[in-house]
Parts: structure tokens; C-alpha cells; sequence
């Protein structure tokens, strides 16, 4: 484990720019921070902090110079790994028949994330069985996965809305990254822990000018991590829950629950691990070229499930039941783990608070046991 | 090769390229459902399918539908895709004629165990569009009658104009020793055969419990009272395909809409074994 400077941290940036890299990373747009194209450590949201509560967020200045002092935004990575829309091919008629191009020609930049929280990153990880792990693997989502270079960053607190602790997602980052950072500010002193994942990390690290972290210092971030663990408020009780939600079907708690739910889809938009698309074919005014779009879906629109005899899940308690039941139930038959990270996006961007650990705590209270 | 694993490609692939292929016949097998016959071209040398496969047909600019194939896995360079027009994609592949280029991925899913039969009694039972995905089932035994012993066609169209492949329906019977009951929802003056739903047939046949593999298609409330009527008559769970349908967008796992409980009905099945999903069966809205 090395030490970079908080006044540093830049050097880390340049240095991925150098290598050719085009950085992501979290910076203040419109009330929100969200993942976008960054410069240099200058555009970082540095001092400030957010709150978050069932469908509230708002930005506050925060009282000290933390860059990552925030917790995660309405922008999960997956934007960039799965874009919200993707030109699949295109088609052109010739003669009888058509020709079919690849949609994507632009070779994709190496985009390097930076300050991938602990619960994201195992959002990737889950978005990589779905997309990389099966018999059929996503060119698009794989040319970009190749292409990342992940910055994780620890998070030293727990936002209102995270359960990362419940989940074993976090606050600290065991796999998957390249370099993680934890962030350390004690009265003046203001510096990065940093520990490479991967042999490119490690040159990224080894060619800045660092050094070793002394014992106290690697200390002061691990109790930092494990602070955030210990203060988080907000717990998801996950046990037996796969068997729990495939007996509570009939649930009445799912009647309740539709009451409020608004099936506006904001909670698969900006959930990290939701995968869902649908396609959209359309031709130009001649009718000579064609092209097909995926774009994103969610279980919650009506047409999700559109047959040729009607919709299968025309309710939307069935449409609640369906997101719930994947995340927590069916997403581990499907892919070995729980489909949810704790990272309470969905709570903090239901517009009408819909927090999902209260509703599993409320079939569970009411609920069939096995 | 065992059911888990025939819809495992060897090693993994992109599901996604499309291939333009011609279409060189087209039959209407009745006023709104036909055949098309598709000439492979270069993607005949590579192309193999299990009967129960399905391919993603797309029509230029409309989009894609869900396909069995239809017809026989041993031909190669060309395959038939049995249509019923239902809606905007299904109604431009009614547009097609001989000559017209569609374009055509796949094959994708899990077929029916045909093996698992040999030996033994099978008993097939289809409704409407579901006699199509089950033809090449067909096929596949009568090229080796003899493995299996008694075949059983079950058969329930909406009325006698409905009825599909009728001719070979007649060979079949006639030529191939194959137990062939048709029923139609609602007859007509020409009508001598039976009338009401495919259920009703199970009364005109014995069933040897114990040596009987049932592959089932069609509405699914169809097949619900198809595999109830089947338990009644001592048939082992096991021993019980259905293909189910949901929408289907990506055909390999990615798109998410074709989730029935745990299982992607495009790579998961659409042909499953009842005991993997028979807890799934009576769940409304799932
Ligand atoms: C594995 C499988 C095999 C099939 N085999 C055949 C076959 O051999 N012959 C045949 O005629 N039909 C078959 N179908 C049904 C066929 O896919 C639908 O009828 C077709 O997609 C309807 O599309 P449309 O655009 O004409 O209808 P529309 O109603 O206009 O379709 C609108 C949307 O609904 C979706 N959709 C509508 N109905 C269905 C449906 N039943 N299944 C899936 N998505 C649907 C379409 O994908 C489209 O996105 C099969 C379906 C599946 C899942
Ligand atoms: S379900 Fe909610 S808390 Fe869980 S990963 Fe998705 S957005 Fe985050
Ligand atoms: S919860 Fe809904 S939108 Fe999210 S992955 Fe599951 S089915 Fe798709
Ligand atoms: S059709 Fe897309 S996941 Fe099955």
C-alpha cells in the first residue's frame, strides 16, 4: 500500500491521460453528481456532499476538502459499459436484398473510471456474468469491459439510502479494480491510500512518485472504511431471502406496495445491475437504409411483456413483484447471487420513496415461512 | 447429448449477427398462416438446428419475431419457418414473396429430447401455431419409425379451415403408422371429425403410462389442461416436454423479457421438462 498525496491525486489522472485514457469520474452537473468526462482532479466534486432520503437528494457544501465525499449519484456506470442506447446495425437495400454493417465502427476510447464505489464495482461484476458469463457474450458491452481501467474508491461513509454492509458489497472493495484509493482527511493531513489490483495498476502506481504507507497511516483508512460499515443505518436482512420472496407469490403486501408504485421505471434506469433493453427498427424516408437501436427497458413498462394474446403482467403489482423477485430471488438461480447491491439508488429516485428493505422486511413480517 | 446441454454453444458466441437469406417459396398453409421456405445460401454449411429451435426472422426495417423452425433438421442448406400473422412483424413476413431477402439469426434455445423417447410411446399434442415447432419432431421419427414405438398425434385447430399441413397429416397416418386425432374448436358442414378442445382426444386413446414421453405445444392454458389430463392418465412428470413462449427480444439472455420465474424461456428452454417449471405454471402474471 502506497501514499499519494491528496495534493497529488492529479498526478494519478495525468498519468492515466498519458497512457491515452479518457477519464470518467464524478463531477457536479445540474444539482447532482454524476459520472461524466473529466479533465483533472480540478473537476471533482471536491467539499461536496450530498443527502439522501427515500425520493430525496440534494448537494451540500461540505465543511472540510474530501474530493470523494459523497455518496453514489443518479449515474451508475453501467452508461458506459451498457449505453442507454446503441446503434446494433444498419441495413441497406440492394437489389432484392439488403446488406447488414456493424453499428458500432468508432473504435471505443480506453476510458478509465474513476471512483467506482465498492458496491458499483460489484454492480460490474454482476453486469459481467449477465453480459460476458453465459453461452452468448455482448460484443459491445465486452470491447468496452476491455477497455476500462477501474479507479475504485472506498467509501469512508454511509449515505442514508446505502446498505452495502448488509449486502457484502462494501464499503470497501475486495476484487475487480486496478487501483483503490481510500481517502484520508485528518485535520491538515489530506492524502490517498492507494493499492494496485492488477498488473497495470501497479505500473500506473509505480510510476508516480509515492511511497510506502506507514503503518499508522494504512490504519487510519481501514478504520475509515470499516467506520462507514459500522455507522451504516439502513440493513437489508437477507436471510433465506431467494426462498422468501418465491413463497410469498400471493403476498398481500404486493397489493399495498402498488398502491404506490407509479411503474415510472426511475428505479431500473438508475439501478447499477438491471440489464433489460428492448429494440426499436426504423428506416429513412426512402426506405433504403434501416438501422436498429437497443435501448435500455424496464420490467415496469406495460409492453414489457407484450404477446400476441395480451400483456402477462398487465398489473402493476406484478410488474413490483417481477423487479423484487428478480433482484432478490430469481438473479441468484439465474446467476449465483443476489441481483441488488445496497447501493439505494432506487430508494433515493422513487418518487414516491419506495424503499425495497422495507418492503421485504414487510413480507417478511407477514409473510409464508419456510 | 443430454436436454441441459444441447443449447449450449461450445464456446461462448455473439447471438447477435444477423444473416440476409433468400426466401424461395411460400406456401399458405391457411388463410392467415403459411410457410416459408428459405434458401440458406452460405450459411447452409454451417447452419444445424434441433427440432424445438427457434430462429429471430427480421423483416427490413419492421423488425425481428420469434420462429420455430419447421422444418426437417436432416435437409441442409434450407429450412421452413411456419408463420402465423399476428402483428406488425409476423404481418411483413406475410408480405414476402418468392425471391424477397429477410434476414434470419439463430437457431437459438432447447429442443425437444428426442432421444429420451426412442423405445418407447410418444405422444404428441398440439394447438394451433404449436403443431409448427413439433413438425420437425416429426420428421426426426418417422426417419427412424422403428426406434420408437407408437406415435401419438394430438391435434386441436380453431375450425377445419385452420388445420395445418393437412396433407402430411394424412401421410402420416396413412404411411407411417401414426395415431393422427384432429379436433376443431368449432366445425363446419364438410366437418365429420371431432369437435372441441384437444383435451377431449385423450378419450379416444389408451395411453401406456409407462412408456409414454409427452412433447407438448401450444396456448398455455392448452397445455395446462394438456399435462393435467396427461398426470390423470399415470404419465411420470418426468417424462413431459412443453415449449413456452414469452416476448423475445435478444434470443440470448441479454434483453430480459422473456423471464418466466428463474428461467430465460430463450435459453433456458423453450422446450422444458414439466418439473422444472411445473411450480411456475399456475402463478398468474409471472
Ligand atoms: C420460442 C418462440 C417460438 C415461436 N414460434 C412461432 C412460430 O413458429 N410461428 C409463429 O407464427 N409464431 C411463433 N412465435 C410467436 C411469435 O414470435 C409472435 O407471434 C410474434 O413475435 C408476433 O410479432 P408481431 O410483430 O407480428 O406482433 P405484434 O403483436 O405487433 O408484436 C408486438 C411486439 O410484441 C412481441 N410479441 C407479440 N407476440 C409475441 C409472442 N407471442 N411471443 C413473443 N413476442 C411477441 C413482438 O416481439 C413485438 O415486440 C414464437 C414465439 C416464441 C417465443
Ligand atoms: S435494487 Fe436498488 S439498492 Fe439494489 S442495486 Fe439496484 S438501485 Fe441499488
Ligand atoms: S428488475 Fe426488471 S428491469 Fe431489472 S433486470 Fe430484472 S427484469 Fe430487468
Ligand atoms: S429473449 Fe432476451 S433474454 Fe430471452
Amino acid at each position: 500500500m502506497v501514499i499519494i498525496e491528496s495534493t497529488e491525486l492529479n498526478h494519478l489522472l495525468e498519468g492515466l491521460i498519458s497512457r491515452g485514457y479518457l477519464l470518467v469520474g464524478p463531477t457536479v452537473r445540474s444539482g447532482a453528481i454524476v459520472y461524466d468526462e473529466i479533465r483533472s482532479a480540478e473537476d471533482l466534486p471536491r467539499g461536496v456532499g450530498d443527502e439522501q432520503l427515500p425520493a430525496r437528494y440534494s448537494l451540500r457544501r461540505r465543511d472540510d476538502a474530501m474530493f470523494f465525499g459523497y455518496g453514489v449519484g443518479p449515474v451508475s456506470w453501467k452508461k458506459f459499459l451498457y449505453p442507454p442506447r446503441l446503434t446494433m446495425f444498419r441495413a441497406t437495400k440492394a437489389g432484392k436484398g439488403f446488406t447488414i454493417t456493424p453499428g458500432e465502427t468508432e473504435p471505443r476510447p480506453r476510458t478509465a473510471f474513476v471512483g467506482v464505489r465498492p458496491c458499483e464495482l460489484n454492480g460490474i461484476i454482476m453486469q459481467d456474468k449477465v453480459f460476458l458469463g453465459g453461452p452468448y457474450v455482448d460484443g459491445a458491452y465486452k470491447k468496452a469491459r476491455d477497455n476500462a481501467f477501474i479507479v475504485a474508491v472506498n467509501c469512508t461513509e454511509s449515505g442514508a439510502n446505502c446498505f452495502c454492509a448488509s449486502m457484502g458489497t462494501g464499503p470497501g472493495v475486495t476484487k475487480g479494480f486496478d487501483i483503490a484509493l481510500t481517502e484520508v482527511l485528518q485535520g491538515k493531513r489530506h492524502y490517498f491510500t492507494a493499492e494496485a489490483g492488477t498488473s497495470l495498476g501497479k505500473e500506473v502506481l509505480g510510476a508516480l512518485s509515492t511511497r510506502e504507507a506507514t503503518d499508522p497511516e494504512a490504519k487510519a483508512g481501514l478504520d475509515a472504511v470499516a467506520r462507514a460499515g459500522t455507522s451504516q443505518v439502513k440493513r437489508m436482512d437477507v436471510r433465506d431471502l431467494p426462498q422468501l420472496l418465491n413463497d410469498n407469490f400471493e403476498n398481500p403486501r404486493w397489493d399495498d406496495v402498488a398502491k404506490r408504485c407509479l411503474a415510472c421505471t426511475n428505479c431500473t434506469m438508475v439501478c447499477p445491475t438491471c440489464f433489460c433493453s428492448t429494440v426499436e427498427d426504423s428506416t429513412d424516408l426512402t426506405g433504403t437504409h434501416a438501422e436498429r437501436t437497443r435501448k435500455w427497458d424496464s420490467c415496469f413498462t406495460m409492453d414489457f411483456t407484450k404477446v400476441a394474446g395480451g400483456n402477462i403482467r398487465p398489473s402493476t403489482r406484478a410488474r413490483y413483484r417481477q423487479w423484487l423477485t428478480h433482484k432478490l430471488s430469481n438473479w441468484m438461480n439465474q446467476f449465483g447471487t443476489l441481483g441488488c447491491v445496497g447501493c439505494g439508488r432506487c430508494i433515493t429516485w422513487c418518487p414516491s420513496g419506495i424503499d425495497l428493505t422495507a418492503e421485504v422486511d414487510a413480507i417478511r413480517g407477514n409473510g409464508v415461512h419456510a | 447429448m443430454t436436454h441441459e446441454t444441447m443449447n449450449a454453444p461450445a464456446a461462448p458466441r455473439e447471438g447477435v449477427r444477423l444473416h440476409p437469406v433468400t426466401v424461395k417459396k411460400v406456401i399458405w398453409e391457411t388463410d392467415d398462416t403459411f410457410t416459408l421456405q428459405i434458401d440458406l445460401g452460405a450459411l447452409g454449411n454451417t447452419f444445424n438446428f434441433l427440432p424445438g429451435q427457434f430462429n429471430m426472422l427480421y423483416v427490413f426495417g419492421l423488425g425481428e419475431a420469434a420462429i420455430s423452425i419447421s422444418s426437417d433438421a436432416s435437409q441442409t442448406g434450407t429450412l421452413a419457418h411456419t408463420i402465423h400473422r399476428v402483428g406488425t412483424v409476423t404481418s411483413g413476413l406475410a408480405q414476402v414473396k418468392r425471391g424477397d431477402v429477410i434476414g434470419l439469426r439463430g437457431p437459438f434455445g432447447a429442443g425437444w429430447p428426442i432421444t429420451a423417447a426412442r423405445g418407447k410411446d410418444v405422444c404428441i399434442v398440439a394447438g394451433g401455431i404449436g403443431l409448427a415447432p413439433l413438425r420437425p419432431v416429426m420428421y426426426a421419427m418417422l426417419r427412424e419409425r422403428t426406434a420408437f414405438e407408437r406415435i401419438i398425434l394430438l391435434y386441436g385447430a380453431r375450425s377445419p379451415l385452420d388445420i395445418l399441413y393437412r396433407v402430411e397429416l394424412e401421410e402420416w397416418a396413412k404411411e407411417h403408422n401414426v395415431e393422427v386425432l384432429v379436433t376443431v374448436d368449432r366445425g363446419d358442414s364438410s366437418w365429420k371429425g371431432y369437435i372441441g378442445v384437444v383435451t377431449t382426444l385423450f378419450s379416444y386413446i389408451k395411453l401406456d403410462a409407462r412408456a409414454t414421453v409427452g412433447y407438448v405445444c401450444g396456448p398455455e392454458t392448452m397445455m395446462k389442461y394438456t399435462i393435467d389430463e396427461m398426470g390423470r392418465r399415470g404419465l411420470a412428470e418426468d417424462q413431459i416436454y412443453l415449449s413456452m413462449e414469452r416476448n423475445m427480444k435478444c434470443a440470448v439472455g441479454f434483453c430480459g423479457h422473456c423471464q418466466y420465474g428463474p428461467e430465460f424461456i430463450c435459453k433456458d428452454g423453450p422446450v422444458f421438462a414439466l418439473p422444472r417449471i411445473r411450480h411456475l405454471l399456475d402463478r398468474k402474471e409471472l
